[in-house]
């Protein structure tokens, strides 16, 4: 079988080559049947990375340690589940992912976007194959999943912090995430080769780069839930190098999913949407590079690998490029309009603009720094947290309140008549918000009463731009009140469903600040009998419980919650787990949520003693449940953003098929 | 192994094929010429993306007017040329289609 694991992974990179070279031969000599060779090409390669693939599944679920990876990953008795998604947990199976996931994209966007953008396709599909290319030669060269040995009698196991329900879910979805972003890349460098610098790129590219964007945004916060409950330091993010190598492209992605739109409206920046798409690229396979190469002590990476230098010349090559090739299409990218105020809509969305890729520089700068100080003065330095948090304050508040003033203010100008009359409610609301909090003592912390106050005012502006925008369209006579609330957010699903996905951004940043700026901690040692009081709760430690699973010993302490007027309200166990084939020792932490004010009592077993102690660790963190609901209506407003909306369809067929039907 | 020769050859052949179809398709492909717009066509895309682009912004400002965001003074500024945008962009674009229907029959 690892014959035909590798026999795939070579049909594939052959494919890939061919659908580079071939391709941008069609392309240049404009060879129709070679052209549309390339890209079967392309969803053939589709085929032989879904073998190469399932070659990789099927030894994965039989144990067969004679593939060293498998050996390497997995255990005999590491649950069939856990053993399946062991698929990413190592550098070459996620290699692997990356590339099929690559080549499903690639087809489906070749298969979608023929009728609308043949000329373009023609160009990328040589970009799609090209990037193809260099993760099938990684895994035929560099870093196979197919490399055998002599099979050992058992494995060495799995990671203990990925066996958990997340692994089958966090890696695919930040992986959907980071290689969706080549398809928009793709495209706008076929328009840069092509010189076909019109709509139509982006029309190609628009669903894509939102369903690539929320992977992402989405993969983020599972994996910021995943570090909560199992990492055990109780918090969800760290500003690890590898957290931030998701957030930087998607933070450049969400700044091009906002200029990209004043393009369709106002014909403007066409330079910056070039250069917002490169960047997000690259950051993505930055990122890649980040969590494969261990270059960075992280705990996502996984060890020291060949991988970094072969990286880093990708990334070179690519920013290189594209730097060239933007430059040297300068001429055709000239904007069409100016813009004609610096309070209108665009406005707002160009200083959101510059904040994000401020925030995503200032965080990418954190990342190499300290590489760059290794490699240039030979001193290992880190960049710590409060540099990140720093910067966070900085340009992320600001960019909380642009998101209440970029929906109440008009396109091309607005006069301070009108500005005043929509801001009055949302400015009111956000006022009385912050008179209120700090009446009840969340002065303790500034940044928190400041977060808190914007937040009101993004909200109250939502909710405004929903009734103003539902009573302007029951007025047109669309019936009832469901009614028009429902043809409103019909006929404009990317405005209203973004502003859904502002409000989850809004939940989100409350439940940061909850969760971080007014949390209370406790450390206490406890011998059975001991108790400690945390926020008006009493935790009483009575002892510990051992209990053998199939794979591991779990210990837990076992502690009685009590409230203020003394009733038990629950037994909670934090502990560890002693994994025999890994022989690592994982935290086991213990959370009881309250769903009527979203906080969560958090404890960590920090010791287990041999004197029958335990060093507990008490968290009580307010509101810190709005994060994860945050993501629910994350997902909610990508949906409807996303949801095709049949009348743009047609308007858009009409545009496109009335003038190319002839070409 | 028998299984893995077996899928390992009909995926070789079944890639080639693919690879291959356009020109098992067509073998003597008497247009092999991939399609590209010409300037012409260009021109007309570009008019019909600012008919478009002109047309979402009169749609824009009439609902921002509805919901308050823009004062009548600043919607009765803007409106006309948006509008005037709009008509000669759906005028150009009318010549154009005119143009080309009176050039057809002359061909023939």
């Amino acid at each position: 079988m690892p014959d035909l694991g590798r026999a795939a992974l070579v049909t594939a990179f052959l494919l890939l080559v061919y659908a580079t070279a071939v391709g941008a031969f069609a392309a240049r000599q404009r060879r129709r049947r070679l052209a549309a060779s390339a890209q079967n090409a392309l969803i053939a390669a589709l085929g032989a990375s879904a073998v190469a693939a399932a070659v990789l599944l099927a030894a994965l679920a039989r144990h067969d340690f004679s593939f060293q990876y498998v050996a390497d990953h997995t255990s005999r008795e590491l649950p069939l589940g856990y053993t399946l998604t062991a698929f990413w947990g190592g550098q070459e199976g996620s290699l692997l992912l990356w590339l099929l996931v690559l080549c499903g994209y690639g087809a489906a966007a070749v298969l979608t976007t023929r009728r609308v953008a043949r000329d373009l396709l023609a160009w990328t599909v040589p970009v799609l194959g090209f990037v193809g290319t260099f993760f099938a030669f990684m895994l035929v060269f560099v870093s196979s999943p197919f490399v055998t040995q002599h099979a050992p009698a058992d494995g060495a196991g799995l990671t203990p912090s990925l066996q958990n329900p997340y692994m089958a879910i966090h890696p695919p979805m930040l992986y959907l995430g980071y290689v969706g972003l080549t398809i928009p890349f793709a495209f706008a460098m076929g328009a840069l080769l092509s010189r076909r610098t019109d709509e139509r790129w982006i029309v190609a590219t628009r669903r894509w780069t939102l369903a690539a964007w929320a992977f992402l945004g989405v993969g983020q916060l599972l994996g910021a839930h995943w570090a909560y409950v199992e990492i055990g330091w109780g918090g969800y993010y760290a500003w690890d190098p590898v957290e931030n190598a998701a957030l930087m492209p998607w933070l450049a992605a969400t700044a091009f999913l906002h200029s990209v739109m004043i393009q369709e409206k106002r014909g403007m920046l066409r330079v910056w949407n070039m250069v917002l798409v490169a960047l997000a690229f690259c950051l993505s396979i930055f990122g890649t590079f980040l969590t494969r190469s261990g270059v960075i002590q992280s705990i996502h990476s996984f060890a020291k690998s060949p991988l970094g230098a072969w990286f880093l010349g990708f990334i070179c090559v690519l920013v290189v490029g594209t730097t060239a090739l933007i430059l040297a299409r300068l001429p055709l990218l000239r904007a069409r309009t100016k813009l004609e105020s610096l309070v209108s809509r665009e406005a707002t969305f160009l200083y959101n603009n510059l904040l994000l890729v401020a925030l995503s520089l200032t965080i990418l700068w954190g990342v190499i720094y300290p590489l760059l100080s290794d490699l240039v003065r030979g001193e290992s330095s880190t960049v710590s947290k409060p540099y990140y948090n720093f910067f966070l304050h900085v340009f992320g508040l600001p960019l909380l309140l642009l998101m209440g003033i970029g929906p109440l203010v008009a396109w091309r100008r607005a006069s301070l008549r009108a500005l005043g009359r929509v801001f009055l409610w949302p400015l009111g609301a956000a006022v009385v918000a912050g008179a209120i909090l700090l009446a009840l003592g969340a002065g303790s912390s500034r940044i928190g009463v400041i977060a808190y106050t914007f937040s009101i005012f993004v909200l109250a502006s939502i909710l405004l731009e929903f009734v103003r925008g539902t009573r302007a369209r029951k007025a047109l006579g669309t019936g009832t009140w469901p009614g028009a609330f429902s043809s409103l957010v019909a006929r404009n699903r990317r405005r209203y469903g973004g502003y859904v996905v502002h409000a989850a951004i809004v939940f989100l940043a409350i439940g940061v600040a909850g969760s971080s700026a007014y949390q209370t901690v406790r450390e206490q040692r406890l011998f059975p009998g001991d108790s400690m009081t945390v926020a008006g709760k009493q935790l009483a430690f009575r002892g510990f419980e051992q209990r053998r699973a199939p794979n591991h010993l779990a210990i837990r302490a076992v502690v009685d919650v009590y409230d203020k007027g003394g009733h038990h309200v629950a037994r909670m166990y934090p502990g560890k787990n002693e994994y025999f084939a890994e022989q690592q020792v994982s935290n086991e932490v213990a959370i009881r949520h309250n769903l009527l004010d979203a906080s969560d009592l958090f404890l960590i077993a920090d010791q287990v003693n041999a004197n029958g102690s335990v060093d507990l660790k008490v968290l009580q963190k307010p509101l810190v449940n709005l994060i994860w609901l945050a993501g629910l209506i994350f997902v909610g407003g990508s949906l409807i953003a996303l949801w095709p909306d049949a009348r743009e369809e047609r308007r858009l067929a009409e545009r496109y098929e009335g003038v190319l039907a002839e070409a | 192994m028998t299984v893995a020769l077996i899928v390992g050859a009909a995926l070789a052949v079944a890639c080639v094929i693919l690879v291959a179809l356009p020109f098992l398709r067509e073998p003597s492909a008497q247009n092999d010429r991939l399609d590209a717009l010409s300037g012409a066509e260009q021109r007309r895309l570009a008019l019909a993306e600012e008919r478009d682009r002109a047309l979402a912004s009169l749609k824009e400002l009439e609902f921002d007017h509805r919901t308050g965001k823009v004062s009548d003074e600043d919607y009765r500024a803007q409106v006309g040329p948006l509008r005037r945008q709009a008509a000669e962009t759906m005028r150009a674009l009318e010549r154009r289609e005119e143009d080309k229907r009176t050039k057809v029959p002359s061909r023939g």
